[in-house]
């Protein structure tokens, strides 16, 4: 090919710096206004692209007992316990699903992904829940959405290119089922299995809507305190947001509650990047 | 498996089953089943209910937006990144545009009134700068392109994964032919880039159809009420509005199975319409 033109050149890199800014500059706001000093961001109208004296006053504020460190709790044992056992009932069930001759394969196959076409809907669903008796328990936000069909899809597919020789070879050395999906699949899919469990993570991590209708108050997981106090505008002293009572410049707190919502997923991200393309596309594609 | 499959039995095929709400007048203190039928009545209310025809109108408004600017901005930003040719900086622009998808709508649209609220980064610095300030978040006329443009900055990073892969499945030899036989750059991309990952865009516009009458429920829901129902309420807030804070629930019910009929229905169509056209579309 022929070398491009300077034009060219110049278009690309000033559309590249745009997409770049466009994502990077709101991040780097927020954390500079949650780390600004009161009167830094009163003086600034509210805003500050980079604070001039740092202060993690906003976050001692919020992480001292109230509401946002009870959330924060809530979040990281929900993240932790539900993508633990969503990821093993997706293992098993790739699994059974990725070996011929499983009994009634195909057609549960063909049942699941139904369900991907036609979803039940909001309201049966609720329902449900509430028909069941799980209103207000932790297992509402995770027994509704255990099993993802995408997810399914993308570790079933990645089973079956595992090579049928060493299935064999496990079965003649008298190998079980478990034994082979512990010490053969298992090893050989840590690429997918990584990105699956991210993608479990994420979603319990930033599970909102079902907490909305399904929790009380005091059982509030971080997304839903963080609609409530930033996005409701609600006022953060008068519901024990802060225990210590200190008033502190709301943009500053609502800006460090945003951070501690976000920051988890940033601190998981550069670990896991290198798998996305790999695991989305064999998903993708066999699908 | 027994675990996996006993949940897609409860929570998809039982709440499918509780999908005969929509045929009942739902009495709470009753329960599901005893609760009495009423055919079609839900239906018929709904067909008469001009709060249902606004959200319809508003669902499909914010559809056909998202269409024509969300569609092709993974599409036009994943030939950016393929057009790069230092490896190290298309490494880095993947890594930060993908990072938006992982937040949650929650956090994304508290981002987005931050920056564009009424006190928020944009309008003060119009102020400073002795300018007039631009109400976006709480003006009706900006809501439609405000959710399209909220969308485009989560997900159309995310969305290139999929086109650059095809991206790179295009045959060298092509280009190398095609520049021989004298073609420039655009006339590369019309008649070899395009065609190669035509299948991948007709797939991925199937999808989206089918997908057509769901604009994002999560994101609605929480900007509804900063515009009012009028101009912020899309099928699935209007689902939840009637039948999870109003109770009223067969109604709610009638409204969340339709939609998912017409989904279902337009899913079926676009597939035969693409198998019809010679492509391969999305099987099952």
């Amino acid at each position: 090919m022929e070398k491009p033109r300077f034009a060219t050149k110049a278009a690309k890199a000033v559309a590249v710096v745009v997409v770049l800014g466009l994502v990077l500059i709101p991040f780097l706001v927020i954390v500079s206004t949650s780390l600004a000093s009161n009167r830094e961001v009163v003086d600034n109208g509210g805003w500050v692209l980079w604070p001039s004296d740092p202060t993690l006053r906003a976050y001692r504020t919020i992480l001292d007992g109230g509401i946002v460190t009870k959330a924060l709790g809530v979040s990281v044992g929900l993240t932790v316990a539900g993508t633990l056992l969503s990821l093993a009932c997706t293992t098993f069930l790739a699994y059974a699903l990725a070996r011929p001759g499983v009994f009634g394969g195909r057609p549960v196959l063909l049942l699941i992904l139904f369900t991907f076409l036609f979803p039940p809907g909001m309201i049966p669903a609720f329902l449900l829940v509430k028909g069941v008796g799980m209103m207000d328990t932790y297992a509402a936000l995770i027994a509704p959405v255990l099993i993802n069909v995408f997810n399914l899809i993308v570790l079933r597919g990645f089973f079956q290119g595992i090579p049928e020789e060493l299935y064999e070879a496990a079965r003649l050395d008298g190998a079980g089922d478990w034994h082979i999906l512990w010490r053969i699949v298992l090893p050989l899919s840590k690429a997918a299995l990584a990105v699956v469990s991210l993608f479990y993570a994420v979603s319990y991590w930033n599970a909102w809507f079902h907490a909305s209708i399904y929790m009380e108050s005091d059982h509030w997981p971080l997304s839903q305190v963080l609609r409530t106090y930033v996005i409701g505008g609600s006022q953060i002293a008068d519901t024990g947001l802060s225990e210590a009572g200190q008033v502190s410049a709301p943009q500053t707190t609502q800006m460090a509650v945003l951070v501690i919502a976000t920051v988890p997923i940033l601190l998981v991200y550069p670990f896991l990047q290198r798998y996305f393309t790999k695991g989305v596309l064999t998903g993708a594609i066999k699908s | 498996m027994v675990p996996g499959l006993a949940y897609f039995l409860v929570f998809h095929y039982g709440a499918f089953i509780a999908n005969a709400v929509a045929f009942k007048e739902y009495v709470p203190f009753d329960g599901l089943w005893a609760s009495p039928w009423v055919g079609t009545a839900n239906f018929e209310r709904m067909f008469g209910d001009p709060d249902f025809w606004h959200a319809m109108w508003n669902t499909l408004f914010i559809a056909v937006l998202q269409l024509v600017f969300f569609f092709p901005a993974p599409l036009a930003l994943a030939l950016l990144l393929h057009s790069l040719t230092s490896d190290l900086l298309r490494r880095l622009t993947q890594s930060v545009i993908y990072l938006p998808h992982f937040l949650s709508w929650v956090v994304v649209v508290a981002l987005f009134q931050q920056v564009l609220g009424d006190t928020g980064l944009l309008n003060t610095t119009l102020s400073d700068a002795g300018l007039h300030t631009v109400d976006i978040i709480g003006n009706p006329d900006a809501y439609k392109p405000l959710v399209v443009i909220e969308v485009i900055w989560k997900d159309a990073g995310w969305g290139t994964i999929i086109f650059l892969a095809a991206l790179m499945q295009v045959d060298e030899q092509l280009y190398e032919a095609s520049a021989i036989d004298g073609a420039g750059p655009w006339r590369r991309f019309w008649h070899v880039t395009l065609p190669s990952i035509r299948p991948i865009i007709i797939l991925l516009l199937i999808m989206r159809l089918g997908d057509i009458l769901s604009v994002g429920f999560e994101q609605m829901l929480l900007q509804r009420q900063s515009v009012g129902p009028e101009v912020g309420e899309v099928l699935d807030t209007f689902v939840f509005w009637q039948g999870i804070v109003g109770g009223d629930t067969g109604y709610a019910a009638a409204a969340g199975l339709f939609k998912g009929v017409v989904g279902a229905a337009l899913v079926f169509t676009a597939n035969r319409v693409a198998h019809r056209l010679g492509e391969q579309g999305v099987y099952k």
